[in-house]
Protein backbone atom coordinates (compact mmCIF):
# COMPACT_ATOMS: atom_id res chain seq x y z
CA UNK A 1 0.00 0.00 0.00
CA UNK A 2 1.52 3.24 -1.30
CA UNK A 3 -1.06 6.08 0.48
CA UNK A 4 -4.01 5.73 2.67
CA UNK A 5 -6.77 6.09 0.66
CA UNK A 6 -10.13 4.76 2.34
CA UNK A 7 -12.80 5.55 -0.90
CA UNK A 8 -10.25 4.07 -3.31
CA UNK A 9 -10.11 1.31 -1.40
CA UNK A 10 -13.88 1.09 -0.89
CA UNK A 11 -14.15 1.04 -4.64
CA UNK A 12 -11.53 -1.36 -5.70
CA UNK A 13 -13.86 -3.61 -3.38
CA UNK A 14 -17.23 -3.01 -4.49
CA UNK A 15 -15.39 -3.50 -8.58
CA UNK A 16 -13.61 -6.88 -7.46
CA UNK A 17 -17.20 -7.97 -5.62
CA UNK A 18 -18.24 -7.08 -9.11
CA UNK A 19 -16.37 -8.51 -11.03
CA UNK A 20 -16.78 -11.54 -8.84
CA UNK A 21 -20.38 -11.81 -9.34
CA UNK A 22 -20.44 -11.11 -12.91
CA UNK A 23 -18.33 -14.23 -12.84
CA UNK A 24 -19.92 -16.64 -10.99
CA UNK A 25 -23.51 -15.07 -12.08
CA UNK A 26 -23.85 -18.34 -14.73
CA UNK A 27 -22.64 -20.89 -12.43
CA UNK A 28 -24.95 -19.52 -9.45
CA UNK A 29 -27.97 -20.10 -12.37
CA UNK A 30 -26.67 -23.36 -13.27
CA UNK A 31 -26.82 -24.64 -9.77
CA UNK A 32 -29.90 -22.56 -9.14
CA UNK A 33 -31.48 -24.47 -12.06
CA UNK A 34 -30.29 -27.85 -10.87
CA UNK A 35 -31.95 -27.44 -7.87
CA UNK A 36 -35.64 -26.94 -9.23
CA UNK A 37 -38.35 -29.77 -10.45
CA UNK A 38 -38.92 -29.56 -14.12
CA UNK A 39 -42.34 -27.83 -14.11
CA UNK A 40 -41.27 -24.83 -12.36
CA UNK A 41 -38.09 -24.72 -14.96
CA UNK A 42 -40.67 -24.02 -17.94
CA UNK A 43 -42.12 -20.72 -16.33
CA UNK A 44 -40.56 -17.59 -17.25
CA UNK A 45 -39.06 -15.50 -15.31
CA UNK A 46 -36.67 -18.55 -14.06
CA UNK A 47 -36.05 -18.54 -10.05
CA UNK A 48 -32.88 -17.04 -8.91
CA UNK A 49 -33.02 -18.92 -5.37
CA UNK A 50 -32.33 -22.46 -5.02
CA UNK A 51 -35.16 -24.89 -4.10
CA UNK A 52 -35.50 -28.48 -2.39
CA UNK A 53 -34.99 -30.52 -5.66
CA UNK A 54 -30.90 -30.79 -5.42
CA UNK A 55 -30.84 -34.56 -4.65
CA UNK A 56 -33.77 -35.52 -6.64
CA UNK A 57 -32.37 -34.27 -9.80
CA UNK A 58 -28.78 -35.36 -8.66
CA UNK A 59 -30.13 -38.74 -7.92
CA UNK A 60 -31.95 -38.71 -11.37
CA UNK A 61 -29.26 -37.33 -13.46
CA UNK A 62 -26.44 -39.45 -12.12
CA UNK A 63 -28.28 -42.82 -12.35
CA UNK A 64 -30.88 -42.66 -14.24
CA UNK A 65 -31.14 -42.29 -18.02
CA UNK A 66 -29.90 -38.75 -18.29
CA UNK A 67 -32.67 -37.00 -20.06
CA UNK A 68 -36.07 -38.69 -20.51
CA UNK A 69 -37.15 -39.69 -23.98
CA UNK A 70 -33.37 -39.87 -25.24
CA UNK A 71 -31.15 -42.95 -25.74
CA UNK A 72 -27.77 -41.87 -23.82
CA UNK A 73 -25.61 -43.87 -21.81
CA UNK A 74 -25.79 -42.80 -17.87
CA UNK A 75 -23.82 -39.66 -16.87
CA UNK A 76 -22.01 -42.11 -14.16
CA UNK A 77 -20.54 -43.65 -17.44
CA UNK A 78 -19.71 -40.57 -19.35
CA UNK A 79 -17.77 -39.07 -15.90
CA UNK A 80 -15.59 -42.34 -16.36
CA UNK A 81 -15.21 -41.80 -19.76
CA UNK A 82 -14.16 -38.20 -19.15
CA UNK A 83 -12.14 -39.24 -16.23
CA UNK A 84 -10.79 -41.49 -17.86
CA UNK A 85 -9.72 -40.01 -21.33
CA UNK A 86 -8.31 -36.72 -19.18
CA UNK A 87 -6.16 -39.51 -17.03
CA UNK A 88 -4.59 -40.69 -20.39
CA UNK A 89 -4.13 -37.65 -21.72
CA UNK A 90 -2.01 -36.36 -18.67
CA UNK A 91 -0.18 -39.69 -17.97
CA UNK A 92 0.72 -40.13 -21.60
CA UNK A 93 1.66 -36.80 -22.45
CA UNK A 94 3.97 -36.07 -18.93
CA UNK A 95 5.89 -39.71 -20.10
CA UNK A 96 6.34 -39.22 -23.69
CA UNK A 97 7.91 -35.76 -23.01
CA UNK A 98 9.50 -36.79 -19.99
CA UNK A 99 11.50 -38.97 -22.10
CA UNK A 100 12.13 -37.59 -25.41
CA UNK A 101 12.96 -34.47 -23.11
CA UNK A 102 15.60 -36.32 -21.22
CA UNK A 103 17.29 -37.88 -24.74
CA UNK A 104 17.27 -34.47 -26.19
CA UNK A 105 18.86 -32.84 -22.84
CA UNK A 106 21.46 -35.84 -21.85
CA UNK A 107 22.55 -37.62 -25.23
CA UNK A 108 24.33 -36.42 -28.27
CA UNK A 109 23.36 -38.68 -31.46
CA UNK A 110 23.01 -38.37 -34.63
CA UNK A 111 19.61 -36.31 -35.83
CA UNK A 112 19.14 -34.81 -32.28
CA UNK A 113 18.46 -31.72 -33.53
CA UNK A 114 16.27 -33.03 -36.27
CA UNK A 115 13.95 -35.04 -33.55
CA UNK A 116 13.74 -31.28 -31.52
CA UNK A 117 12.44 -29.54 -34.75
CA UNK A 118 9.89 -32.55 -35.59
CA UNK A 119 8.77 -32.15 -31.77
CA UNK A 120 8.41 -28.35 -32.42
CA UNK A 121 6.26 -28.96 -35.35
CA UNK A 122 3.61 -30.04 -32.73
CA UNK A 123 3.27 -26.81 -31.50
CA UNK A 124 1.52 -25.92 -34.80
CA UNK A 125 -0.99 -28.21 -35.92
CA UNK A 126 -3.55 -28.12 -33.65
CA UNK A 127 -6.37 -30.80 -33.95
CA UNK A 128 -8.68 -28.29 -35.16
CA UNK A 129 -6.63 -28.03 -38.41
CA UNK A 130 -6.36 -31.02 -39.71
CA UNK A 131 -9.63 -32.97 -38.26
CA UNK A 132 -10.13 -34.98 -41.56
CA UNK A 133 -7.25 -36.62 -42.35
CA UNK A 134 -6.18 -37.26 -38.81
CA UNK A 135 -10.04 -38.51 -37.98
CA UNK A 136 -9.06 -41.13 -41.15
CA UNK A 137 -6.08 -41.93 -39.89
CA UNK A 138 -7.32 -43.20 -35.90
CA UNK A 139 -10.29 -44.85 -38.46
CA UNK A 140 -8.05 -46.73 -40.26
CA UNK A 141 -6.09 -47.84 -37.16
CA UNK A 142 -9.51 -49.21 -35.53
CA UNK A 143 -9.06 -47.04 -32.60
CA UNK A 144 -12.95 -45.13 -32.99
CA UNK A 145 -15.06 -45.63 -30.13
CA UNK A 146 -11.84 -46.71 -27.23
CA UNK A 147 -9.58 -45.14 -25.12
CA UNK A 148 -6.71 -44.95 -27.15
CA UNK A 149 -8.38 -42.99 -29.81
CA UNK A 150 -9.71 -40.94 -28.02
CA UNK A 151 -6.36 -40.06 -25.80
CA UNK A 152 -3.24 -41.14 -28.24
CA UNK A 153 -3.87 -38.56 -31.32
CA UNK A 154 -3.93 -35.73 -28.53
CA UNK A 155 -0.48 -37.16 -26.68
CA UNK A 156 2.21 -35.26 -28.48
CA UNK A 157 3.41 -32.43 -26.52
CA UNK A 158 5.53 -29.74 -27.75
CA UNK A 159 4.88 -27.53 -24.86
CA UNK A 160 5.50 -30.36 -22.10
CA UNK A 161 8.41 -31.09 -23.70
CA UNK A 162 10.01 -28.04 -23.76
CA UNK A 163 9.06 -27.32 -20.30
CA UNK A 164 11.00 -30.56 -19.14
CA UNK A 165 13.91 -29.76 -21.15
CA UNK A 166 13.77 -26.41 -19.54
CA UNK A 167 13.71 -27.50 -16.15
CA UNK A 168 16.41 -30.43 -16.92
CA UNK A 169 18.82 -27.60 -18.15
CA UNK A 170 18.31 -26.10 -14.97
CA UNK A 171 19.74 -29.26 -13.21
CA UNK A 172 23.28 -28.66 -12.23
CA UNK A 173 26.11 -30.86 -14.04
CA UNK A 174 27.52 -32.04 -10.99
CA UNK A 175 24.73 -33.80 -10.38
CA UNK A 176 25.00 -36.45 -13.74
CA UNK A 177 28.74 -36.31 -12.55
CA UNK A 178 28.38 -37.34 -9.26
CA UNK A 179 25.92 -39.95 -10.57
CA UNK A 180 28.22 -41.17 -12.83
CA UNK A 181 31.12 -41.59 -10.41
CA UNK A 182 28.94 -43.68 -7.80
CA UNK A 183 27.81 -46.14 -11.35
CA UNK A 184 24.41 -45.04 -11.93
CA UNK A 185 23.40 -45.81 -16.07
CA UNK A 186 21.23 -43.58 -17.62
CA UNK A 187 18.13 -44.93 -16.99
CA UNK A 188 18.93 -44.93 -12.82
CA UNK A 189 20.08 -41.14 -13.44
CA UNK A 190 16.45 -40.38 -14.83
CA UNK A 191 14.45 -42.72 -12.70
CA UNK A 192 16.05 -41.70 -9.12
CA UNK A 193 17.79 -38.43 -9.60
CA UNK A 194 15.88 -36.11 -13.11
CA UNK A 195 12.28 -37.44 -11.84
CA UNK A 196 12.27 -36.03 -7.91
CA UNK A 197 14.19 -33.31 -8.67
CA UNK A 198 11.09 -32.37 -11.54
CA UNK A 199 8.51 -33.30 -9.23
CA UNK A 200 6.83 -30.19 -8.37
CA UNK A 201 6.78 -29.32 -12.39
CA UNK A 202 5.16 -32.72 -13.36
CA UNK A 203 2.53 -31.97 -10.09
CA UNK A 204 1.98 -28.32 -11.87
CA UNK A 205 1.70 -29.39 -15.59
CA UNK A 206 -0.40 -32.50 -14.43
CA UNK A 207 -3.12 -30.00 -13.48
CA UNK A 208 -2.91 -27.83 -16.40
CA UNK A 209 -3.36 -31.29 -18.78
CA UNK A 210 -6.12 -32.85 -16.87
CA UNK A 211 -8.24 -29.69 -17.63
CA UNK A 212 -7.39 -29.72 -21.04
CA UNK A 213 -8.02 -33.63 -21.36
CA UNK A 214 -11.24 -33.06 -19.41
CA UNK A 215 -12.37 -30.39 -22.06
CA UNK A 216 -11.75 -31.63 -24.80
CA UNK A 217 -14.96 -31.63 -27.06
CA UNK A 218 -14.13 -31.63 -31.03
CA UNK A 219 -11.99 -34.81 -30.69
CA UNK A 220 -14.15 -37.23 -28.97
CA UNK A 221 -17.73 -35.54 -31.10
CA UNK A 222 -15.82 -36.89 -34.01
CA UNK A 223 -14.51 -40.54 -32.84
CA UNK A 224 -16.95 -41.63 -30.52
CA UNK A 225 -20.44 -42.92 -32.14
CA UNK A 226 -21.55 -45.71 -29.64
CA UNK A 227 -23.41 -44.25 -26.85
CA UNK A 228 -21.38 -46.22 -24.31
CA UNK A 229 -18.23 -44.07 -24.95
CA UNK A 230 -19.52 -40.40 -24.68
CA UNK A 231 -17.77 -37.62 -22.23
CA UNK A 232 -19.66 -35.72 -19.92
CA UNK A 233 -18.56 -32.47 -22.33
CA UNK A 234 -19.86 -34.05 -24.83
CA UNK A 235 -23.43 -35.21 -23.53
CA UNK A 236 -24.16 -31.17 -22.93
CA UNK A 237 -24.70 -30.36 -26.81
CA UNK A 238 -26.82 -33.35 -27.11
CA UNK A 239 -29.02 -32.90 -24.16
CA UNK A 240 -29.54 -28.66 -25.57
CA UNK A 241 -30.73 -30.42 -28.84
CA UNK A 242 -33.11 -32.58 -27.06
CA UNK A 243 -34.06 -29.64 -24.93
CA UNK A 244 -35.74 -27.93 -28.12
CA UNK A 245 -38.00 -30.30 -27.86
CA UNK A 246 -38.80 -31.09 -24.45
CA UNK A 247 -37.06 -28.71 -22.34
CA UNK A 248 -35.59 -30.35 -19.41
CA UNK A 249 -33.49 -27.79 -17.84
CA UNK A 250 -32.98 -29.06 -14.44
CA UNK A 251 -31.48 -32.41 -15.51
CA UNK A 252 -29.57 -30.20 -18.18
CA UNK A 253 -27.94 -27.69 -15.91
CA UNK A 254 -27.38 -30.45 -13.34
CA UNK A 255 -25.21 -32.43 -15.86
CA UNK A 256 -23.60 -29.08 -16.69
CA UNK A 257 -22.69 -28.88 -12.87
CA UNK A 258 -21.46 -32.44 -12.69
CA UNK A 259 -19.41 -31.89 -15.87
CA UNK A 260 -17.61 -28.91 -14.92
CA UNK A 261 -17.00 -29.60 -11.03
CA UNK A 262 -13.83 -32.30 -11.32
CA UNK A 263 -11.73 -29.14 -13.39
CA UNK A 264 -13.08 -26.59 -11.06
CA UNK A 265 -12.02 -28.96 -8.04
CA UNK A 266 -8.52 -29.47 -9.40
CA UNK A 267 -8.07 -25.82 -9.97
CA UNK A 268 -8.90 -24.42 -6.92
CA UNK A 269 -7.78 -27.21 -4.25
CA UNK A 270 -4.46 -27.13 -6.41
CA UNK A 271 -4.25 -23.30 -7.07
CA UNK A 272 -0.22 -22.61 -6.36
CA UNK A 273 0.07 -25.59 -8.78
CA UNK A 274 -2.14 -24.60 -11.47
CA UNK A 275 -0.78 -21.05 -11.32
CA UNK A 276 2.80 -22.63 -11.44
CA UNK A 277 2.08 -24.60 -14.80
CA UNK A 278 0.04 -21.65 -16.90
CA UNK A 279 3.30 -19.76 -16.68
CA UNK A 280 5.58 -22.47 -17.16
CA UNK A 281 3.75 -24.19 -20.33
CA UNK A 282 2.96 -20.49 -22.00
CA UNK A 283 5.81 -18.60 -22.03
CA UNK B 1 20.76 -27.25 -25.38
CA UNK B 2 23.02 -29.75 -24.71
CA UNK B 3 24.35 -30.63 -21.38
CA UNK B 4 28.21 -30.13 -21.05
CA UNK B 5 28.39 -33.35 -18.97
CA UNK B 6 26.13 -36.16 -21.12
CA UNK B 7 26.09 -39.85 -21.60
CA UNK B 8 27.78 -41.55 -25.12
CA UNK B 9 25.87 -41.91 -28.14
CA UNK B 10 23.70 -45.78 -28.09
CA UNK B 11 20.46 -47.27 -28.80
CA UNK B 12 18.76 -45.60 -25.67
CA UNK B 13 18.35 -42.04 -26.95
CA UNK B 14 16.58 -43.36 -30.00
CA UNK B 15 14.00 -45.76 -28.11
CA UNK B 16 13.82 -42.63 -25.43
CA UNK B 17 12.33 -39.88 -28.41
CA UNK B 18 10.68 -42.90 -30.41
CA UNK B 19 7.00 -42.72 -28.29
CA UNK B 20 6.87 -39.15 -28.77
CA UNK B 21 8.11 -39.19 -32.34
CA UNK B 22 6.26 -42.01 -33.70
CA UNK B 23 2.82 -40.23 -32.64
CA UNK B 24 3.95 -36.52 -33.92
CA UNK B 25 4.50 -38.18 -37.09
CA UNK B 26 1.31 -41.09 -37.36
CA UNK B 27 -1.07 -38.20 -36.03
CA UNK B 28 0.49 -34.94 -36.76
CA UNK B 29 2.77 -34.90 -39.72
CA UNK B 30 0.78 -37.42 -42.14
CA UNK B 31 -2.23 -35.95 -41.58
CA UNK B 32 -1.23 -32.48 -42.18
CA UNK B 33 0.59 -33.88 -45.15
CA UNK B 34 -2.69 -34.99 -46.16
CA UNK B 35 -4.71 -32.27 -45.67
CA UNK B 36 -2.01 -30.71 -48.05
CA UNK B 37 -2.33 -33.12 -50.76
CA UNK B 38 -6.14 -33.27 -50.33
CA UNK B 39 -6.49 -29.51 -51.03
CA UNK B 40 -5.31 -30.27 -54.65
CA UNK B 41 -7.84 -32.44 -55.40
CA UNK B 42 -11.55 -32.00 -55.86
CA UNK B 43 -13.39 -35.11 -55.37
CA UNK B 44 -17.28 -35.64 -57.44
CA UNK B 45 -20.29 -35.48 -55.46
CA UNK B 46 -20.51 -39.60 -54.88
CA UNK B 47 -16.90 -39.76 -53.93
CA UNK B 48 -15.96 -41.88 -57.14
CA UNK B 49 -13.34 -39.83 -59.00
CA UNK B 50 -10.57 -37.22 -57.76
CA UNK B 51 -8.99 -34.67 -60.17
CA UNK B 52 -5.52 -33.06 -59.51
CA UNK B 53 -5.92 -29.49 -59.35
CA UNK B 54 -3.43 -27.59 -58.16
CA UNK B 55 -4.51 -24.29 -56.97
CA UNK B 56 -8.54 -24.11 -58.08
CA UNK B 57 -9.80 -24.97 -54.29
CA UNK B 58 -7.70 -22.51 -52.81
CA UNK B 59 -8.54 -19.83 -55.89
CA UNK B 60 -12.28 -21.25 -55.59
CA UNK B 61 -12.30 -20.18 -51.75
CA UNK B 62 -10.30 -16.48 -52.53
CA UNK B 63 -13.01 -15.80 -54.93
CA UNK B 64 -15.73 -17.28 -52.33
CA UNK B 65 -17.51 -14.35 -50.46
CA UNK B 66 -19.23 -16.88 -48.26
CA UNK B 67 -15.52 -17.90 -47.47
CA UNK B 68 -14.17 -14.02 -47.30
CA UNK B 69 -16.82 -12.86 -45.06
CA UNK B 70 -16.04 -16.15 -42.77
CA UNK B 71 -12.82 -14.87 -42.29
CA UNK B 72 -14.17 -11.03 -41.61
CA UNK B 73 -16.52 -12.39 -39.04
CA UNK B 74 -13.55 -14.52 -37.30
CA UNK B 75 -11.44 -11.61 -37.43
CA UNK B 76 -14.14 -9.12 -35.82
CA UNK B 77 -14.98 -11.87 -33.27
CA UNK B 78 -11.57 -12.73 -32.37
CA UNK B 79 -11.02 -8.30 -31.80
CA UNK B 80 -14.16 -8.46 -30.03
CA UNK B 81 -13.55 -11.46 -27.48
CA UNK B 82 -9.44 -10.34 -26.26
CA UNK B 83 -10.45 -6.61 -26.39
CA UNK B 84 -13.70 -7.57 -24.33
CA UNK B 85 -12.19 -9.93 -21.88
CA UNK B 86 -8.32 -8.02 -21.65
CA UNK B 87 -9.85 -5.07 -20.99
CA UNK B 88 -12.03 -6.56 -18.06
CA UNK B 89 -8.96 -8.81 -16.59
CA UNK B 90 -6.70 -5.61 -16.74
CA UNK B 91 -9.37 -3.55 -14.81
CA UNK B 92 -9.84 -6.18 -12.00
CA UNK B 93 -6.24 -6.63 -11.99
CA UNK B 94 -5.56 -3.02 -11.44
CA UNK B 95 -7.79 -3.34 -8.93
CA UNK B 96 -6.61 -6.46 -6.80
CA UNK B 97 -3.17 -4.95 -7.34
CA UNK B 98 -3.88 -2.24 -5.40
CA UNK B 99 -5.37 -4.56 -2.26
CA UNK B 100 -3.61 -5.78 0.51
CA UNK B 101 -5.56 -7.97 2.49
CA UNK B 102 -7.72 -10.68 0.12
CA UNK B 103 -5.71 -10.26 -2.78
CA UNK B 104 -5.42 -13.85 -2.94
CA UNK B 105 -9.18 -14.48 -2.04
CA UNK B 106 -10.23 -12.35 -5.05
CA UNK B 107 -7.91 -14.44 -7.13
CA UNK B 108 -9.37 -18.15 -6.15
CA UNK B 109 -12.94 -16.34 -6.79
CA UNK B 110 -11.80 -15.33 -10.34
CA UNK B 111 -9.70 -18.05 -11.67
CA UNK B 112 -11.78 -20.78 -11.80
CA UNK B 113 -14.10 -20.38 -14.99
CA UNK B 114 -10.48 -21.41 -16.76
CA UNK B 115 -11.41 -25.12 -15.89
CA UNK B 116 -15.25 -24.65 -17.59
CA UNK B 117 -15.32 -26.22 -21.17
CA UNK B 118 -16.21 -23.87 -23.31
CA UNK B 119 -19.14 -26.41 -24.71
CA UNK B 120 -20.16 -25.77 -20.83
CA UNK B 121 -19.69 -21.95 -21.05
CA UNK B 122 -21.93 -22.35 -24.12
CA UNK B 123 -24.56 -24.37 -22.47
CA UNK B 124 -24.54 -22.16 -19.44
CA UNK B 125 -24.95 -18.48 -21.68
CA UNK B 126 -27.16 -20.16 -24.26
CA UNK B 127 -29.31 -20.67 -20.95
CA UNK B 128 -29.21 -17.27 -19.27
CA UNK B 129 -29.75 -16.36 -22.73
CA UNK B 130 -32.96 -18.32 -23.38
CA UNK B 131 -35.64 -16.27 -25.41
CA UNK B 132 -38.38 -17.76 -23.40
CA UNK B 133 -37.01 -18.79 -20.26
CA UNK B 134 -33.68 -16.58 -19.58
CA UNK B 135 -33.29 -14.45 -17.01
CA UNK B 136 -31.28 -12.00 -19.42
CA UNK B 137 -34.27 -11.10 -22.21
CA UNK B 138 -36.96 -10.76 -19.27
CA UNK B 139 -34.79 -7.93 -18.19
CA UNK B 140 -33.88 -6.71 -21.09
CA UNK B 141 -37.37 -6.97 -22.37
CA UNK B 142 -38.33 -3.94 -19.97
CA UNK B 143 -36.10 -1.67 -21.74
CA UNK B 144 -37.46 -3.20 -25.20
CA UNK B 145 -35.79 -5.21 -26.59
CA UNK B 146 -36.50 -8.27 -28.11
CA UNK B 147 -33.68 -10.27 -27.48
CA UNK B 148 -33.68 -13.48 -29.66
CA UNK B 149 -30.23 -14.95 -31.09
CA UNK B 150 -31.74 -17.62 -33.16
CA UNK B 151 -33.54 -15.12 -35.47
CA UNK B 152 -31.16 -12.63 -34.95
CA UNK B 153 -27.55 -12.81 -36.38
CA UNK B 154 -26.17 -9.88 -33.90
CA UNK B 155 -27.69 -11.23 -30.97
CA UNK B 156 -26.43 -14.51 -31.47
CA UNK B 157 -22.73 -12.73 -32.90
CA UNK B 158 -22.66 -11.24 -29.23
CA UNK B 159 -23.87 -13.95 -27.17
CA UNK B 160 -20.99 -16.16 -28.55
CA UNK B 161 -18.69 -12.97 -27.94
CA UNK B 162 -20.06 -12.77 -24.38
CA UNK B 163 -19.64 -16.69 -23.79
CA UNK B 164 -16.10 -16.84 -24.83
CA UNK B 165 -15.18 -13.32 -23.25
CA UNK B 166 -16.00 -14.80 -20.27
CA UNK B 167 -14.33 -17.65 -20.04
CA UNK B 168 -11.07 -16.07 -20.70
CA UNK B 169 -11.10 -13.18 -17.94
CA UNK B 170 -9.97 -15.83 -15.43
CA UNK B 171 -6.48 -16.80 -17.98
CA UNK B 172 -6.01 -12.98 -18.70
CA UNK B 173 -6.30 -11.70 -14.59
CA UNK B 174 -4.22 -13.94 -13.54
CA UNK B 175 -1.22 -12.72 -15.98
CA UNK B 176 -2.24 -9.30 -15.85
CA UNK B 177 -1.68 -9.78 -11.90
CA UNK B 178 1.18 -11.38 -11.59
CA UNK B 179 2.79 -8.94 -14.35
CA UNK B 180 1.47 -5.93 -11.91
CA UNK B 181 2.83 -8.00 -8.83
CA UNK B 182 6.32 -8.28 -10.14
CA UNK B 183 6.67 -4.07 -11.12
CA UNK B 184 8.99 -2.80 -8.32
CA UNK B 185 7.53 -1.00 -5.47
CA UNK B 186 9.55 1.60 -5.39
CA UNK B 187 8.61 2.82 -9.09
CA UNK B 188 5.16 3.21 -8.06
CA UNK B 189 6.07 4.66 -4.88
CA UNK B 190 8.81 7.35 -6.34
CA UNK B 191 5.47 7.89 -8.43
CA UNK B 192 3.23 8.62 -5.72
CA UNK B 193 6.28 10.72 -4.10
CA UNK B 194 6.33 12.88 -7.07
CA UNK B 195 2.50 13.24 -7.10
CA UNK B 196 0.94 10.67 -9.41
CA UNK B 197 -2.07 10.07 -8.19
CA UNK B 198 -3.85 6.09 -8.39
CA UNK B 199 -5.53 6.97 -11.91
CA UNK B 200 -2.27 8.35 -12.70
CA UNK B 201 0.38 6.01 -11.92
CA UNK B 202 -1.62 2.94 -13.72
CA UNK B 203 -1.93 5.12 -17.08
CA UNK B 204 1.54 5.96 -16.67
CA UNK B 205 3.62 3.52 -14.99
CA UNK B 206 1.67 0.26 -14.42
CA UNK B 207 -0.18 -0.12 -18.22
CA UNK B 208 3.43 0.43 -20.08
CA UNK B 209 5.40 -1.56 -17.81
CA UNK B 210 2.76 -4.69 -18.33
CA UNK B 211 2.48 -4.27 -21.94
CA UNK B 212 5.00 -7.17 -22.63
CA UNK B 213 2.28 -9.13 -21.15
CA UNK B 214 -0.43 -7.23 -23.08
CA UNK B 215 1.33 -8.19 -26.33
CA UNK B 216 1.44 -11.95 -25.17
CA UNK B 217 -1.86 -12.12 -24.00
CA UNK B 218 -3.19 -10.57 -27.63
CA UNK B 219 -1.51 -13.36 -29.24
CA UNK B 220 -2.79 -15.89 -26.90
CA UNK B 221 -6.49 -14.77 -27.25
CA UNK B 222 -6.34 -14.66 -30.49
CA UNK B 223 -5.35 -18.56 -30.89
CA UNK B 224 -8.23 -18.92 -28.19
CA UNK B 225 -10.94 -17.03 -30.31
CA UNK B 226 -9.50 -19.01 -33.47
CA UNK B 227 -9.07 -22.64 -32.56
CA UNK B 228 -10.55 -23.14 -28.88
CA UNK B 229 -14.16 -21.78 -29.36
CA UNK B 230 -15.57 -24.29 -31.83
CA UNK B 231 -17.31 -25.68 -28.72
CA UNK B 232 -19.01 -22.60 -27.99
CA UNK B 233 -20.13 -22.19 -31.70
CA UNK B 234 -21.07 -25.81 -32.02
CA UNK B 235 -23.53 -25.58 -28.78
CA UNK B 236 -24.73 -21.82 -28.91
CA UNK B 237 -25.41 -20.85 -32.47
CA UNK B 238 -23.91 -23.99 -34.80
CA UNK B 239 -22.73 -21.01 -36.86
CA UNK B 240 -26.28 -20.12 -37.60
CA UNK B 241 -28.56 -17.95 -38.21
CA UNK B 242 -28.03 -17.89 -41.58
CA UNK B 243 -23.85 -17.86 -40.73
CA UNK B 244 -24.06 -15.21 -38.82
CA UNK B 245 -22.25 -16.99 -36.52
CA UNK B 246 -20.20 -18.77 -38.65
CA UNK B 247 -16.19 -19.02 -37.95
CA UNK B 248 -12.94 -20.42 -39.49
CA UNK B 249 -12.62 -23.25 -37.34
CA UNK B 250 -16.18 -23.90 -37.80
CA UNK B 251 -16.52 -23.72 -41.44
CA UNK B 252 -13.70 -26.29 -41.37
CA UNK B 253 -15.62 -28.74 -39.20
CA UNK B 254 -19.17 -28.00 -41.31
CA UNK B 255 -17.66 -28.33 -44.57
CA UNK B 256 -15.68 -31.16 -44.14
CA UNK B 257 -18.03 -33.52 -41.54
CA UNK B 258 -21.32 -32.25 -42.57
CA UNK B 259 -21.08 -31.17 -46.27
CA UNK B 260 -18.47 -33.46 -47.48
CA UNK B 261 -16.66 -31.46 -49.17
CA UNK B 262 -13.44 -33.06 -48.87
CA UNK B 263 -10.96 -30.66 -51.35
CA UNK B 264 -12.62 -27.38 -50.11
CA UNK B 265 -12.06 -28.66 -46.03
CA UNK B 266 -8.86 -29.76 -46.85
CA UNK B 267 -7.40 -26.29 -48.20
CA UNK B 268 -9.58 -24.02 -45.44
CA UNK B 269 -7.41 -27.01 -43.38
CA UNK B 270 -4.20 -25.71 -44.92
CA UNK B 271 -4.94 -21.90 -44.72
CA UNK B 272 -5.76 -22.24 -40.59
CA UNK B 273 -2.21 -24.23 -40.74
CA UNK B 274 -0.08 -20.83 -42.00
CA UNK B 275 -2.50 -18.70 -39.79
CA UNK B 276 -1.20 -20.82 -36.49
CA UNK B 277 2.48 -21.39 -37.69
CA UNK B 278 2.68 -17.02 -38.42
CA UNK B 279 1.07 -16.61 -35.05
CA UNK B 280 3.65 -18.93 -33.43
CA UNK B 281 6.17 -17.49 -34.83
CA UNK B 282 4.90 -13.66 -33.91
CA UNK B 283 4.61 -15.42 -30.06
CA UNK B 284 8.05 -16.96 -29.82
CA UNK B 285 10.08 -14.51 -31.85
CA UNK B 286 8.74 -11.23 -30.95
CA UNK B 287 6.37 -11.36 -28.22
CA UNK B 288 9.61 -11.60 -25.71
CA UNK B 289 12.01 -8.93 -27.02
CA UNK B 290 9.61 -6.02 -29.26
CA UNK B 291 7.65 -4.58 -25.97
CA UNK B 292 10.71 -3.87 -23.62
CA UNK B 293 11.50 -0.90 -21.49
Amino acid sequence: MIENRPILNMVSHAVLIFGVIIVALPIWITFVAATHDPVRMTQAPIPMLPGGYFWENFKQTLFGGGLSGTESAPVWRMLLNSLMMALMISFGKIAISLLSAFAIVYFKFPFRMGFFWLIFITLMLPVEVRILPTFEVVADLGMLNSYWGLSIPLIASATATFMFRQVFLTIPDEMLESARIDGAGPLRFFWDILIPLSRTNIAALFVILFIYGWNQYLWPLLITTETDMTTIVMSIKQMLEAAEQSPQWNIIMMTALLAMIPPVFVVVAMQRLFVQGLTETDK
Amino acid sequence: MLKRVHFPTSLLPYLLVAPQVIITLVFFVWPASQAVYQSFLIEDAFGISTEFVWFENFSYLASDEQYLGTFGRTIFFSVCVAVLSMSAALLLAGFADRIVRGATTYRTLLIWPYAVAPVLAGALWVFMFNPTLGIFPYILEFVGIDWNHYLNGSHAMMLVIFAAAWKQIAYNFLFYLAAMQSIPRSLIEAAAIDGAGPVRRFWDHIFPLVSPTTFFLLVINAVYAFFDTFGIIHAVTQGGPANATTILVYKVYNDGFVGLDLGGSAAQSVILMVLVIAMTVVQFRYVERKVEY
